[in-house]
């Protein structure tokens, strides 16, 4: 029961400690002490006190750290994880976050007080519609699937403000789109309309000409697509959606292939998310605090949640005032925090170093492309932008799968790509390296490839098995699926319905 | 990159410059000049003048914060913020691989763990983005297992909860219904009044916007008597080392604002929704969840579970469309739990009630103020003043204080009142300032 082992289980914090112990003290109470009772009465209060974990300080960190010593990060190593922009996060972005200035300021504080605060947001906004080619930003939405669904609240509002809100039902979703898209596009009450992609893994026009007419709101659309390739026929895809009356919008999570190259907006995009979480080096925090800000043309401005932040003169401002607005989709102002960090990357980066960063990271993944191409099937023979997508499907005859080989990197230490997307591509491996990763690093992940590949062909179970090397082996999913144990239930306690009732079961007030 | 490496990368690829990997792109969208942005600049510039933006702002740490309102400036113990800031960890994405991510399925697994015993519910999700869009959530899966399009809100729950909600639910046809309040807290028989066989669910928020105690009981039965559910909602968590917990009231899914469980105010963001329900709402509830399983060697070991619910599975059919959520707070949140433990989390919650009390007897002994509500309350408490609320906050800042939120921005019928807030974070050197200068401005 040592917080250091890295291989096999690890206790659970509930499995350490002894009764009494604490880990964190306050001071004393330093007013009058009156009997509970006359302030609260007893009825509200909870008869049971909660079964929390009763551990000291040294307890708790060993078992934290021990936890972080089982986990991977871009600090550790290479994370190729396709569409999701894995670059290096500047460890300066984490410091300035933290100054008290900006993580010890309340939100609802009178506006005097955060003038620092509101040019920082006010300012980040000008610069991501500069990067977008549009007019105007909210930082409002928490992450990128946040930002589909209020983008597409906008659409929804601008349709509705021409009075077609109730003909304009469906929104158009590539087959290679982000899971997302269609998911958002529902949560707004769109019907979902599925449109093909072509040969070369674009947008296949001639089906969208079929689909598109009166009751399109709009197409969702990621450029570069999940296959990492540009669509040439944007300008045509652009036309044909807009003069069917529709709306375009851009899925932003493949946006570190364009800084400072083009812009959706020139494209011909109306509505814009990027993802501060993958662009602007923000980190992922293992599955968020992200952060998706929506950039959007002139005549959607009004429909923009409230608060807007403006300037008068050397005043900053929240203005509450538009009548027209979409409403609220988050508490108070956005993902702050985030905020500041995607701020100090773009600062430091400058103009020359955002396009110098998106170069970099499409000479990487061309390189990395290239080097891999024996070993696999590359989807579309074509230049990619910032990713790539194979297919493992000539191992399958061996008996070895992508998921295999995803799962054999793990035993080199290195993060696998996305698997099994886009659903277009059978036994897909999508890799995106970023343009923070060094040649050496690329040459290693293709020899440790060419290592793998050579496995497949003398000792295919070695790699069916894999990983073997990992804190835990492959892990049962159908089990955890089929009974789910979603918290940690004390031998003594019972379960309840069909889930492990965990904490719930043992606390009756 | 080096030039020489970049020259060697562009010459394995077989092209001459980068220009011919975006060839690809119609010349005419081609930008044709440098961004709009300024120059870059090092890291020692970049930390002077975030400094000077940061100097700008007023924060809790040199003005003593007596706003609360869904953000609460509580005690975070040093290991957090250590803790949290391991590479391993913050610098993770989703743990797509299960095998080497853990540490953070793990750690997923035991705040679900520390969410459920808290509030006295079965089950937990690895968060939503904050407490205002964990409402909203709630209410649309009330409504999907319910069969049914409206649901009903209290006015005292927080405002702009109810205008999140109010955003979600228009655009799938569902409706809110409001309730008003009097003297600060919910009336039973205004709720009954609202309550019938359209109603998914009704929401009680508890403690409510006004810091007051609810009778969330009765209205869990009001809205059994129709067959719809009781969605709890608490802003500040902490409260829940005192207060009875959502499923002792018999509330079908508890959600709220996390960002009191080791999260700083940060200006409203990142924090992080908690998300707890009934067993037998599993297969609805959105979002993440970590469940325990075994590997092949039979060791215990944590996956995403239930993925069959999510957007990259389902599609246009999932539950909801949140993908990325906020793990590391949620992190933050297991370790904050942690260290404050049984005693701990029982013993800041009776500080936030003891203090509020001083001040708020020390406060309404004062001429020209006086208690709006006369209801029990948690740790924040409504005080109406003879002076603008607006006037006095902004000259509290003279005497470095943040002396909490002027009520008429949310109720014009509240103008003249100030909802105050006092954590165990709050010294009584502080509260006293504050109610000496009070008393030279009300």
């Amino acid at each position: 029961m040592t917080g250091y082992q890295l291989k096999g289980s690890f206790p659970l914090i509930f499995e350490r400690g002894a009764p009494g112990r604490r880990g964190y003290r306050l001071p004393p109470l330093d007013v009058p002490e009156q009997p509970i009772e006359a302030l609260i009465p007893d009825r509200h209060q909870r008869t049971n006190p909660p079964a929390l974990p009763e551990v000291s300080e040294p307890e708790a960190v060993r078992h934290f750290v021990g936890l972080s010593r089982r986990n991977y990060g871009v600090d550790v190593g290479f994370y190729p994880l396709g569409s999701c922009t894995m670059k290096y996060n500047p460890k300066i972005n984490e410091e300035v976050a933290a100054l008290p200035g900006f993580a010890r300021l309340h939100p609802y504080q009178p506006e005097e007080t955060v003038q620092g605060a509101l040019e920082l947001m006010y300012n980040l906004e000008r610069y991501l519609c500069e990067i977008a080619g549009l007019s105007r930003a909210t930082l409002q939405p928490a992450a990128g699937a946040h930002g589909e669904l209020l983008g597409l609240m906008i659409m929804r509002a601008y349709h509705e403000s021409r009075g077609e809100g109730h003909t304009r039902r469906e929104v158009l979703v590539p087959d290679s789109a982000h899971g997302t898209n269609p998911a958002s596009a529902a949560m707004c009450g769109y019907r979902v309309v599925e449109v093909q992609s072509n040969a070369r893994g674009g947008v296949d026009v001639a089906a969208l000409r079929a689909l598109v007419g009166p009751k399109t709101a709009g197409l969702m659309l990621t450029n570069p697509n999940t296959l990492g390739l540009f669509e040439e026929d944007i300008l045509e895809i652009a036309r044909l959606v807009h003069d069917a009356g529709g709306l375009l919008y851009y899925d932003g999570a493949n946006a570190n292939a364009i800084l400072g190259i083009c812009r959706p907006g020139d494209m011909g995009f109306d509505i814009v998310h990027f993802n501060l979480h993958k662009t602007f080096s923000t980190p992922h925090g293992g599955g968020g605090p992200g952060s998706g800000p929506i950039a959007v043309r002139e005549e959607l401005v009004p429909f923009l949640p409230v608060p807007t932040v403006e300037r008068d003169g050397d005043r900053y401002y929240l203005d509450f005032d538009r009548p027209q607005s979409v409403g609220r989709i988050k508490g108070f102002y956005g993902n702050f925090g985030m905020m500041v960090r995607a701020y100090a990357y773009i600062r430091t980066m400058g103009a020359a170093g955002l396009k110098a960063a998106s170069e970099q990271a499409v000479i990487n993944a061309n390189y990395l492309m290239k080097r891999l191409a024996p070993l696999f099937d590359v989807a579309v023979d074509r230049y990619c932008k910032h990713e790539f997508v194979l297919s493992g499907r000539r191992y399958k005859r061996l008996g070895v799968r992508t998921l295999d080989i995803a799962k054999r990197l793990l035993d080199y230490g290195i993060h696998a790509p996305t698997v099994y997307f886009p659903l277009i591509v059978e036994e897909a491996l999508m890799i995106e390296p970023t343009e923070t990763e060094t040649k050496e690093t690329l040459d290693e992940f293709a020899r440790v490839m060419e290592q793998i590949v050579r496995e497949i062909e003398e000792d295919p179970d070695l790699v069916r098995n894999a990983p073997h090397e990992t804190p835990v082996r492959r892990l049962d999913e159908a089990r955890a699926a089929r009974q789910p144990d979603l918290c940690f239930c004390a031998p003594a306690s019972s379960t309840v319905g069909e889930v492990n009732a965990g904490g719930g079961g043992r606390t009756d007030g | 990159m080096t030039d020489a490496d970049r020259r060697a990368m562009l010459n394995a690829i077989g092209v001459a410059d980068v220009e011919e990997l975006f060839a690809d792109i119609p010349a005419e969208i081609r930008l044709r000049r440098p961004l709009n942005i300024p120059e870059g600049m090092a890291e020692a510039e970049l930390r002077r003048h975030m400094a000077e933006l940061a100097g700008r702002n007023a924060d809790a740490g040199r003005y003593a914060c007596f706003l609360g309102a869904g953000a609460y400036d509580h005690l975070i113990p040093a290991a957090v913020s250590q803790l949290v800031s391991r590479n391993e960890f913050y610098t993770s994405y989703t743990p797509y691989q299960a095998e080497i991510t853990q540490g953070v399925l793990q750690a997923t697994y035991e705040y679900q763990t520390l969410v459920a015993e808290l509030t006295g519910m079965e089950l937990a999700n690895a968060s939503m983005y904050d407490g205002a869009t964990a409402m909203a959530e709630a209410c649309l899966v009330a409504c999907a297992h319910t069969g049914r399009d409206r649901v009903v809100v209290p006015r005292a729950a927080h405002p702009e909860y109810r205008q999140v909600s109010a955003t979600y639910l228009r655009h799938q046809g569902l409706e809110i219904v409001e309730v008003p309040f009097r003297d600060g807290v919910t009336p039973v028989d205004e709720v009954r009044a609202r309550v019938d066989g359209r109603t998914a669910a009704v929401v009680v928020q508890q403690p409510n916007f006004f810091g007051c105690l609810e009778d969330a009981e009765a209205m869990a039965e009001v809205a059994q008597e129709h067959g719809a559910l009781l969605i709890a909602v608490i802003t500040d968590p902490l409260s829940l080392g005192l207060l009875q917990p959502p499923g002792a009231y018999g509330a079908h899914m508890a959600v709220g604002e996390g960002q009191p469980w080791g999260s700083p105010l940060s200006f409203g963001g990142p924090y992080l929704g908690f998300f707890a329900a009934q067993g037998k709402l599993v297969r609805r509830i959105p979002g993440r969840i970590a469940g325990a399983t075994v590997d092949r060697d039979g060791n215990r070991g944590y996956v995403l579970t239930l993925q069959t619910r999510e957007q990259h599975i389902r599609r246009e059919r999932a539950t909801s469309n949140i993908c990325t959520n906020q793990a590391l707070n949620a992190l933050a949140a297991a370790v904050y739990l942690t260290l404050l433990g049984k005693e701990g989390v029982r013993e800041v919650a009776g500080q936030c009630v003891q203090k509020a009390h001083y001040l708020q007897r020390a406060m309404t002994a004062l001429e020209g103020v006086s208690a709006a509500f006369p209801g029990p309350f948690f740790h924040e408490f409504v005080v109406r003043l003879s002076a603008d609320p607006e006037e006095v906050t902004r000259r509290l800042l003279d005497y470095q204080i943040l002396g909490g939120l002027p009520l008429g921005r949310f109720y014009p019928e509240l103008a003249d009142c100030l909802l105050v807030c006092v954590t165990e974070a709050r010294t009584r050197e502080e509260m006293d300032r504050f109610v000496t200068a009070l008393g030279g401005l009300a």
